[in-house]
């Protein structure tokens, strides 16, 4: 067993392994994380490896599956080595192309590459402007190795920061190096870890625990997820130097059971890491004790609660705890516990091996370092991505995301998850920063961005945003659950056309409710979205309780369609896909629309070709006489 | 045992450690309202009725009481302006449950469509049921709005030997939904 007993066993095996991390050495890197799975990228692998076998390559290319390169709408993402050349949208009838041409001849496959907004092809992945303004700290290893393989990940310099830490550092050496490098927590909160580890270290008692919260429930966000898929061992260093700073010889790896990759790789590297002796007794010949356990969530957006969180793994329902003592004094199973996210684990074994002061140079004042977001919405290029503290928003969405889609106009960015909220074009330029985001009304939270256009209606968001609150708060205490549902309620009507005057203000006493009175942050948080929408966006929901209209053209009852009878050929393409039968005409006449049939899916202008884009959404409910008139003659 | 002095209302209360704001405070003979509290159970912070406004140092917050430990020389304030409208807004949210507390408060009425009937779910009846009881038979299920009070299938004949959250209810409901229990 190759048992690690000494740092010096660690440098030498990283040095044995680091010609295998070369990058002139032929090799196809195929991305093996959630999404690309998902498109068939085990396929292309497995044909790969069939292919290689078959050409005799398979002793002098090597297949190595990664993890998520964050590009996930593209995927299954490929590189091949040495010529670093980078192909999108692979799929299984692909490869034996790739192996003849580029592997073999080292030349390039133009179809696969990226294509520029300007028509031209770009052939390695830094090129493409999706990562080139980009700081992928955290996230560039999850390109390079084998999340499977803990020696993919020693011979990048893995477990170097824990040896530099068990052996060359006191354990309040390590709590001062992340209070100076101002490391503040990824989850949500933006609370200094360092400072969180010194309490924690400081409580009185023994036993004491560490805990990664992988509990992850922003719908959407997925860079936990890519984290612990794709790199889990750089998630246990940073853990196991957190143990040895506060002193805990127990861990916990709480991860959302919807998770299965994250669960299985984690898994992985914990076993491999207690092979190696990086994690049980006497770690690295250190004498320090530490190991981990896995729990495995039903992923409620609540559990992700510190005190929900650890009452889920003392077997209790998963609920936050109605107490006033912080976890890390009183925390699992009432002893001291330091409970961090994913990402700021992630963090850790940078700071330890570069230092605080090279982190203190990346950033902002007060928020430094690098941000996962989850970008999402209406923008060109989704996916995840990692940018230094201090970029402004707008060229996250401008410069990562591509921009808007064709004709579209951007109107705002939501951060900060379900509780977070809006920051609209003219305030684009903040930057990724915990407290400007705080300022403007929203907050950093673990990641979520969300890009709305034009035809974004903030009254059916803010909505969405409560229901989905409404519906995973734990509903222990008054305030957030009652409150929630009757916020909830007063939405649907104004979405309805039913909102009255006042509506506004009694959402403002709730949401002033909600902040005061609820028993955790979910309640407390929850006016976020509210009181960020009715800051920017207040006329909108003005007009939909006063003019009983959607600006946006979202909200059904607000809304009709209609046939532009100028526009329509009677194609009938509509009439055979309306799932009501509410369209009828006849071939090579304009076609019309039976409003009492109609149930607004809207799926007849999906399917109207564009080339006629007949099938327009109008403001207001279809009138009476409209409705009656047309609904007569189609019986 | 060591004791801890704090204020309640200016007034100062001499307390053991280890008690909550709210007993101290009815030691003290000062009321607080509470929905979800009960002598022989242990407080769950559900109601939010009993909050009141602490000041420790610089800082000022307001607090559940029934959970909230008496700390040394903090100052409470067990009713202002902002306490009022907040108790007023959950009597109305859980309207017509507690209408003669809201009476009482100066609440006639309720601003929103009724929600919750019966049943406002502050959990005595559970609590009771596992602390005291500990029969383990009635309990929450949902979560969020969803959630509502459920019986363990089978439990009709622990039922009827015990009763006692009968007195417990103030809303009737696990009166006259003893022994019903809810298809899966
Ligand atoms: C309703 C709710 C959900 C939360 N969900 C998560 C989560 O999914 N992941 C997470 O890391 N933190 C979550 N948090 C924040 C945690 O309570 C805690 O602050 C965090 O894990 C601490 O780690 P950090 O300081 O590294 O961010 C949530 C908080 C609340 C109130
Ligand atoms: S899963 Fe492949 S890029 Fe994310």
């Amino acid at each position: 067993m190759p048992r690690l007993m000494s740092p010096m066993d660690l440098e030498q095996m990283r040095l044995q392994r680091s010609a295998h991390s070369r990058l002139d050495q032929p090799r196809i890197c195929i991305c093996s994380g959630t999404g690309c799975l998902a498109n068939k990228s085990g396929e292309c692998a497995q044909a790969m490896a069939t292919e290689l076998e078959k050409q005799g390559l398979s002793d002098k290319v090597e297949l190595r599956r990664t993890g998520c390169y964050g590009f996930c709408e593209r995927g299954p993402v490929v590189v091949v080595e040495p010529d670093n050349v980078c192909y999108l949208d692979v799929s299984p009838k692909d490869v034996v192309e790739i192996i003849e041409t580029t592997v073999r001849k080292h030349e390039v496959i133009e179809r696969l590459l990226y294509k520029d907004q300007d028509g031209s092809r770009v052939r390695s992945l830094d090129e493409i402007p999706f990562y080139r303004y980009q700081t992928r700290l955290l996230l560039h290893a999850n390109t390079q190795i084998d999340p499977t393989s803990i020696t993919d990940y020693i011979s990048i310099g893995g477990y170097r920061a824990l040896a530099k830490a068990l052996t060359e550092m006191k354990p309040q050496e390590i709590v001062d190096e992340i209070k100076a490098a101002n490391l503040r927590g990824r989850g949500g909160g933006g609370f200094p870890a360092g400072v969180k580890w010194e309490t924690t270290r400081k409580a009185a008692g023994e036993e004491k625990y560490v805990i990664v919260n992988g509990d992850e429930g922003d719908p959407g966000a997925y860079m936990d997820r890519s984290l612990l898929e794709g790199n889990p061992h750089s998630i246990l260093e940073g853990l196991i130097i957190g143990a040895y700073a506060v002193g805990a010889h127990q861990g916990f790896v709480y991860v959302r059971q919807e998770y299965p990759l994250a669960v299985e790789n984690t898994m992985k590297a914990i076993e491999q890491a207690r092979e190696y002796g990086l994690l049980g007794k006497n770690i690295l010949g250190s004498h320090f004790d530490f190991d981990v356990a896995i729990h495995r969530g039903a992923g409620a957006f609540v559990s992700g609660e510190s005190s929900a969180l650890m009452n889920a793994i003392e077997g209790h329902v998963g609920e936050p705890r109605p107490k006033y003592v912080h976890t890390s004094v009183k925390g699992l199973w009432d002893k001291p516990t330091n409970l961090n996210n994913v990402e700021t684990w992630a963090n850790v074994p940078l700071i330890i091996e570069r230092g605080a002061a090279w982190f203190q140079s990346l950033g902002t004042k007060n928020s430094k370092g690098t941000k996962v977001f989850s970008l999402t919405g209406k923008v060109r290029n989704s996916g995840l991505v990692e940018v230094p503290m201090g970029m402004t928003l707008r060229d996250i969405v401008d410069k990562i995301g591509g921009g808007m889609h064709p004709g579209r106009t951007l109107k705002a960015v939501q951060t900060g998850g379900p509780s977070g909220g809006f920051i609209p074009e003219s305030m684009l330029d903040i930057k990724v920063d915990f407290d400007e985001l705080w300022e403007a009304g929203s907050m950093m939270g673990s990641g979520g961005m969300i890009v709305m256009d034009d035809e974004t209606c903030m009254v059916d968001t803010t909505r969405f945003y409560v229901d989905f609150l409404a519906h995973e708060s734990c509903g222990q205490c008054v305030p957030c659950r009652e409150g929630l549902r009757q916020m909830l309620k007063i939405l649907n009507r104004m979405s309805e056309g039913h909102g009255r005057e006042g509506d506004i203000e009694l959402l403002e006493e709730l949401c002033d409710l909600l902040a005061d009175a609820s028993l955790c942050a979910l309640g407390s948080s929850a006016p976020f979205p509210v009181r960020s929408a009715f800051k920017h966006f207040r006329h909108e929901f003005e007009t939909h309780i006063r003019e009983k209209c959607c600006p946006a053209l979202v909200c059904k009852e607000l809304i009709h369609y209609e046939i532009d009878a100028a526009k329509c050929t009677g194609c009938l393409i509509c009439k055979r896909e309306c799932p009501t039968e509410a369209i009828f005409g006849a071939a090579k006449t304009p076609s019309k629309i039976d409003q009492a049939r109609c149930t607004k899916c809207g799926n007849c202008q999906v399917v109207c070709p564009a080339k006629f884009g007949a099938v327009i959404k109008v403001a207001g409910a279809a009138s009476e006489t409209n409705a009656a008139f047309i609904g007569g003659q189609a019986s | 045992m060591k004791t801890i002095t704090l204020q309640i209302d200016g007034k100062p209360v001499v307390v053991a450690e280890g008690m909550t704001v709210l007993d101290a405070a009815r030691s003290a003979g000062i009321e607080i309202p509470t929905l979800c509290d009960s002598k022989e159970i242990k407080p769950a912070g559900a109601c939010r009725m009993c909050m009141v406004e602490v000041t420790k140092g610089t800082r000022k917050r307001l607090v559940a009481s029934c959970v909230y430990p008496v700390e040394e020389g903090i100052q409470v304030v067990t009713e202002n302006d902002r306490i009022v409208k907040n108790r007023k807004l959950i009597v109305e949210l859980l309207w017509p449950s507690w209408t003669a507390l809201g009476k009482s408060m100066g609440v006639t009425s309720s601003r929103f469509e009724p929600g919750l009937s019966e049943c406002s779910l502050c959990g005595l009846c559970v609590r009771y049921c596992t602390q005291v009881a500990k029969k383990n038979v009635v309990y929450f299920r949902g979560r969020g709005i969803d959630r509502h009070l459920a019986f363990v299938p089978g439990s009709e004949n622990e039922c009827s030997s015990c009763r006692q959250c009968h007195n417990l209810c103030s809303g009737g409901w696990i009166v006259t939904h003893q022994g019903t229990v809810e298809a899966d």
